[in-house]
């Protein structure tokens, strides 16, 4: 199959099942919201040794937000579900509450319930009200910026980690600037996350490492610099690759982010340098989701 | 299907209880058998065949018309379905409902909502007093759910109150919120003397500032809280003043008190233009 001139592998993306969860984050604007957003999702880019994959989602405008301040919705995930509570819990309560004019809300209203502002509510040191609003319970927990305002639970929900797919370039600009296309396309549709930095790992792996230490270490079929020294993935004219990691809510979602980012990808073609779209395809040893590329792409 | 009306074509000299007549305990009888139940008015029973005229047949939805103040407990304990009162109601109304919705055209006497613990109460012209209290005696108030009252309300509003909202559009009485354990009433109008009395924890919010602060509360200064907001917010299928209210009331004054009781609640006193 070739999309504008750019290969598509007969190959398959495999993932694996985590659990995940939603927050919304606010602020007096914008600015802010990202400041606390990207510190909560920060160093969470995998699970091999962050303990969780984390992104955001997408910006939201006053009226999506509960309070009607500008916000942003950030995604957690998880291998379980206690592992992602703990994470929620400490990065919310390292990297929201502590950053200022922040509220935080559950994004999910379906699934088992885990605690936001159940824990953190302890920081207010007894003057911490609760407020009950609707079906939903409220913190607020004075701090030396005014109140935050946290609720109590948010939702954690069955999810997909680990939906990919590489593009192989002539160069590594070339690779860079088709990542790029497909991340901006990528990051419209909702219920996924691209959890690497600017959603794009350069350092792949595969599974298992001569050393016993390691679980995981570089896919060396696809480095360029070991076309001849290993057993390559990669033909001759093939400078660099990079891979797009994402994590979804469901099988559907992580195909359509797929499609829509080789899309993208392939919009820019062979006379800009992009050759191949592949997958991160370990022989059934990674997990049960397999996304063929073709049949997404068909 | 037509919602259950009752017409009330007797005048009554002595107070009717009407609790046996709520959507979930008429659930499943037939109009016969709803007209032959009897109903407490004053040392003797009634049938309620006798005091109104019954028509209809949806249970969910009942209808109180020519409807006087001298039907208490009208929805008393009620957990689910609808009443519409047209007219005026007496006392107890919604004591100790756990959900559903009513709603009432004129006024209505004491203790409405008391010791209520869900659902939605809409009262469109005044309350009596110890609205959304605990009865004589006892100390849990109202623990749920949403009472608005359009008119004025008397004293001791929300007394004991522990869980909920109470929604004032006019004034009200004396001792606003007085002995609450934590909810929220908020008046638009002007309220009575010694607001928050005894208070532990909740939220009196209030539009205009009282004629005075109880000397127990302690100026925390103005401040705006996100909650106020997103709180009002959530009023908003009431069709109430409150809900475009979000901008006008989320600057406040805070006072916190009652000091002589735990002192963990709070009168916000919004930004006076």
């Amino acid at each position: 199959m070739h999309i504008n001139g750019v290969q598509i592998d007969p190959t398959f993306a495999e993932a694996f099942p985590m659990k995940a969860t939603r927050v919304i984050i606010t602020a007096q604007n914008l600015k802010w919201a990202y400041h606390s957003a990207q510190a909560m999702t920060g160093f969470a880019t995998s699970v091999i040794a962050c303990g969780c994959e984390a992104g955001i989602e997408r910006e939201l405008s006053p009226s999506e937000t509960p309070d009607g301040r500008p916000g942003v919705s950030a995604m957690i995930f998880a291998m379980g579900g206690k592992g992602l509570a703990k994470q929620l819990e400490t990065r919310a309560g390292q990297c929201v509450l502590t950053s200022p004019t922040s509220a935080l809300f559950a994004g999910l209203h379906e699934g088992d319930k885990i605690p936001l502002g159940k824990n953190l509510r302890f920081f207010g040191d007894g003057f911490q009200i609760s407020k009950r609003i609707g079906a939903q319970r409220y913190w607020r927990v004075p701090v030396m910026d005014g109140e935050f305002l946290c609720e109590e639970t948010t939702r954690m929900v069955p999810a997909i980690g680990g939906g990919n797919f590489l593009i192989l370039a002539e160069s590594q600009p070339e690779a860079l600037a088709a990542c790029e296309a497909a991340i901006e396309a990528m990051r419209k549709l909702p219920n996924v996350i691209m959890p690497f930095p600017g959603g794009v790992v350069r350092s792949g792996s595969k599974v298992g490492s001569k050393y016993k230490a390691l679980n995981a270490s570089t896919n060396d079929a696809f480095c360029p610099t070991l076309k001849g020294q290993t057993a390559s993935d990669l033909s001759p004219e093939i400078e660099s690759v990079m891979e797009i990691v994402i994590d979804g809510l469901s099988e559907n979602d992580i195909r359509k982010a797929m499609r829509v980012g080789i899309e993208a990808a392939c919009r820019l073609g062979t006379e800009n340098g992009i050759r191949r779209i592949s997958a991160g395809n370990y022989g059934g040893k990674l997990g049960p989701f397999l996304f063929h590329l073709q049949e997404i792409m068909a | 299907m037509t919602a259950l009306r009752f017409t009330l074509n007797t005048e009554l000299k002595q107070r009717l209880d009407v609790s046996p007549l709520t959507p979930d305990r008429l659930n499943g009888l037939s109009p016969a058998e709803i007209a032959d139940l009897p109903l407490q008015y004053g040392k003797r029973t009634l049938k309620a065949g006798e005091a109104f005229l019954v028509e209809g047949d949806d249970t969910t939805r009942l209808v109180f018309s020519k409807a006087s103040a001298k039907l208490d407990f009208i929805g008393r304990g009620m957990s689910g379905g609808e009443i519409q009162v047209e007219g005026q109601a007496g006392s107890y109304l919604a004591m100790q409902m756990k959900a559903g919705k009513i709603l009432v055209t004129g006024s209505v006497d004491a203790y409405t909502a008391c010791e209520m613990k869900g659902g939605t109460v809409v009262i469109h012209g005044n309350a009596g007093d110890f609205l959304g209290a605990a009865l004589p005696g006892n100390k849990k108030g109202m623990a749920g759910g949403i009472v608005l009252v359009k008119g004025d309300a008397g004293d001791r509003v929300g007394d004991h109150l522990r869980r909920g909202a109470i929604l004032i559009e006019g004034n009200a009485g004396a001792y606003l919120g007085s002995r609450m354990t934590a909810g929220t009433i908020a008046v638009l109008g002007t309220v009575g003397a010694y607001p928050g009395y005894a208070m532990g924890r909740g939220t009196l919010l209030l539009a205009q500032a009282p004629a005075s602060i109880p000397a127990t509360f302690s100026d925390c200064g103005m401040h705006t809280l996100g909650f106020i907001p997103l709180m009002l917010r959530s009023f908003a299928e009431l069709d109430t003043r409150y809900a475009s209210m979000a901008d006008a009331l989320k600057r406040v004054r805070r006072y916190a008190g009652d000091l002589c009781s735990l002192g963990k609640g709070e009168i916000l006193v919004a930004e006076q233009p």
